[in-house]
């Protein structure tokens, strides 16, 4: 055996350890999911169900979270994305001595821990009466992601070259027009990276709406799925694992579609290194 | 500052026009963050400097210091603040961080196969909602739960990791959910390392550990300060995972920063000092993205 094949194998062996520890839990969800009598423990499925599932899908406990997910992540994604689009388009095309202060202030806000804001924000919320709204809740998601939007989008519009507008410009059009029409659809990579990224991260966050929201019929299925079960005196496992199954599918298909096409780390690749 | 006057600013009236006229996609990004981004920043250093309590007290009242005093005499604070210390390095600085490095760099090593599964297994972790992620981990650790049945396979001693350890269980989940990110970071920068500067170092007789001592790492600093800067500041905000598998109990031995905050403020009804203990954590993170700008200063 070659020293680069022994090599080889010892990593492979210290990989596989890794991927046993990670995979526990995420087995645990797949197979108390379809178990009648799940518990709190990885183990053979006794029996094969769908009853956890079909007790679930009922408009209580998963339609009506996940509806409410969709039009916060779905409304507050929209926004972030036109909105960076917009701000992106000056910032990579035009020369300015305050587009770099303004991009580093951009990058400054991306990183500031948003769980630190939730407190006033929740204050400031009371007092101009925005809490307990979809649009309040809304606005907020979409401006707790907007500074990383603009980043990647300036990022990606610097990589579609000027001289493809100039051809337009000297046709008449107006800089709205060339950004619609030759910059937006040569982005479109960029363009699903922010719109994915934003939406997954607003699909998966806890906090923002266990803050602004209070009302159980507006709650999303992050907050939903904690009072539902974390409330209850006894838990079902199995439909806590169907509904977290149910729950968890969206963010899922979604990174892997976009990494599929875009090959893995694609969110990396415009963030960490500018 | 938010509207970009033309490069040549002093070129009369024409130029500043035209200037405001490119500008003006800017401002519907620009009037949303200062409403919802910088308002609430704002009045989180007010309202840190009051005695505002929940709705239902008229008014509230300039203490000065008094909260920031009140913080830092109160054991319960001064416990969230080790606690997150712990937390942040535990799982952030030494957890996610070696783990993705070293599972970046067996998968340099590593088979086809075995380096697509891991990746995917990583990721899927890290895909996840955080709140299963939450359920996930709770399961895994309860005293029925996983963990407990593989050690009492192997015959070693079991016990409530959520009661007796609960710092350490978070920190754990917060491995598990975040190590993903540190190996595409690291998975990044080692493929931008120019296989000539391996070989040169390997026909040089330099061991494995040496090389990766000596070559390797130098040659990734900058990708480790990246790192190190986002792991801490995104595991400064942890919330939901922390308050799923133990709402900071028992007792406030999982308390960190963040659910102290959430405790005094809602549950207790002391916003203003809520959002002192809020404000602190803010300065702690703008330091953190400070330093992790310089990092990337060249790159603007």
């Amino acid at each position: 055996m070659s020293a680069r094949t022994r090599r080889r194998l010892a990593a492979d062996a210290g990989l596989l350890v890794v991927i046993v520890a990670f995979v526990l839990p995420l087995a645990w969800v797949v197979l108390s999911s379809i178990d009648p009598e799940a518990d709190l423990k990885v183990k053979a499925p006794d029996g094969f169900t769908f009853d956890n599932y079909s007790e679930v899908l009922t408009p209580d406990i998963t339609f009506t979270p996940l509806l409410n997910s969709l039009i916060l992540c779905g409304g507050a994604t929209l926004l972030t994305v036109v909105c960076s689009a917009l701000a992106a388009y000056p910032l990579s095309r035009y020369k300015s001595r305050l587009s770099r202060p303004f991009m580093l202030t951009i990058l400054f806000s991306s990183c500031l821990p948003i769980t630190a804001i939730m407190v006033p924000v929740y204050a400031l919320y009371v007092q101009v009466n925005l809490i307990d709204t979809m649009g309040g809740t809304i606005f907020f998601f979409a401006v707790s992601q907007m500074p990383f939007g603009i980043w990647l989008m300036k990022n990606f519009m610097d990589g579609v070259p000027k001289s493809l507008e100039e051809a337009a410009w000297t046709d008449g059009a107006s800089p709205m027009q060339s950004l619609i029409r030759i910059v937006l659809p040569l982005m479109g990579p960029g363009i699903a990276v922010v719109t994915v990224f934003s939406f997954v991260m607003m699909w998966g966050n806890f906090f923002v709406p266990f803050m602004l929201l209070l009302s159980p019929e507006m709650m999303p299925a992050s907050v939903a799925i904690n009072d539902f079960f974390g409330n209850k005196g006894t838990v079902v496992y199995g439909q806590l694992a169907a509904f977290s199954m149910l729950y968890s599918t969206p963010a899922v298909l979604l990174y892997v579609l976009v990494a599929r096409k875009l090959g893995g780390g694609f969110a990396l690749g415009g963030a960490v290194k500018g | 500052m938010k509207t970009p006057p033309g490069p040549g600013r002093p070129a009369g009236q024409k130029s500043i026009g035209r200037s405001l006229i490119r500008a003006l996609p800017v401002s519907p990004a620009v009037v949303l963050l200062l409403l919802f981004l910088a308002g609430p920043i704002g009045y989180c250093v007010y309202i840190a400097f009051t005695d505002l309590q929940l709705t239902g007290q008229a008014e509230s009242s300039f203490v000065g210091f008094e909260n920031f005093t009140d913080a830092f005499a109160d054991d319960n604070f001064i416990n969230a603040v080790w606690l997150t210390i712990v937390f942040t390095v535990v799982s952030a600085l030494i957890g996610q961080n070696t783990l993705g490095l070293g599972l970046a760099l067996l998968m340099q090593k590593a088979s086809k196969p075995v380096r697509t599964i891991t990746g995917a297994v990583v990721i899927s972790a890290w895909v996840l909602p955080e709140v299963v992620a939450g359920f996930l981990l709770y399961a895994f650790f309860r005293k029925e739960g996983t963990l407990n049945a593989i050690l009492d396979f192997l015959h070693l001693p079991t016990q409530n990791w959520l009661y007796t350890l609960p710092i350490l269980a978070v920190s754990f989940a917060n491995v598990w959910r975040g190590t993903a990110f540190s190996m595409l970071v690291y998975s990044a920068a080692l493929n931008e390392i120019p296989a000539e500067i391996t070989e040169a170092a390997q026909v040089d007789g330099a061991g494995g550990w040496r090389r990766l001592w000596h070559i390797t790492l130098p040659m990734i600093r900058r990708s480790i300060g990246t790192n190190l800067m986002l792991i801490t500041l995104q595991t400064l905000s942890v919330f939901g995972l922390i308050w799923v598998m133990t709402r900071g109990g028992p007792g406030n031995k999982s308390q960190t920063l963040p659910i102290f905050m959430y405790e005094q403020a809602i549950q207790n009804s002391m916003i203003g000092y809520g959002t002192a203990v809020a404000l602190l954590l803010l300065v702690f993170g703008s330091l953190f993205s400070l330093v992790y700008m310089r990092l990337l200063r060249e790159e603007v």
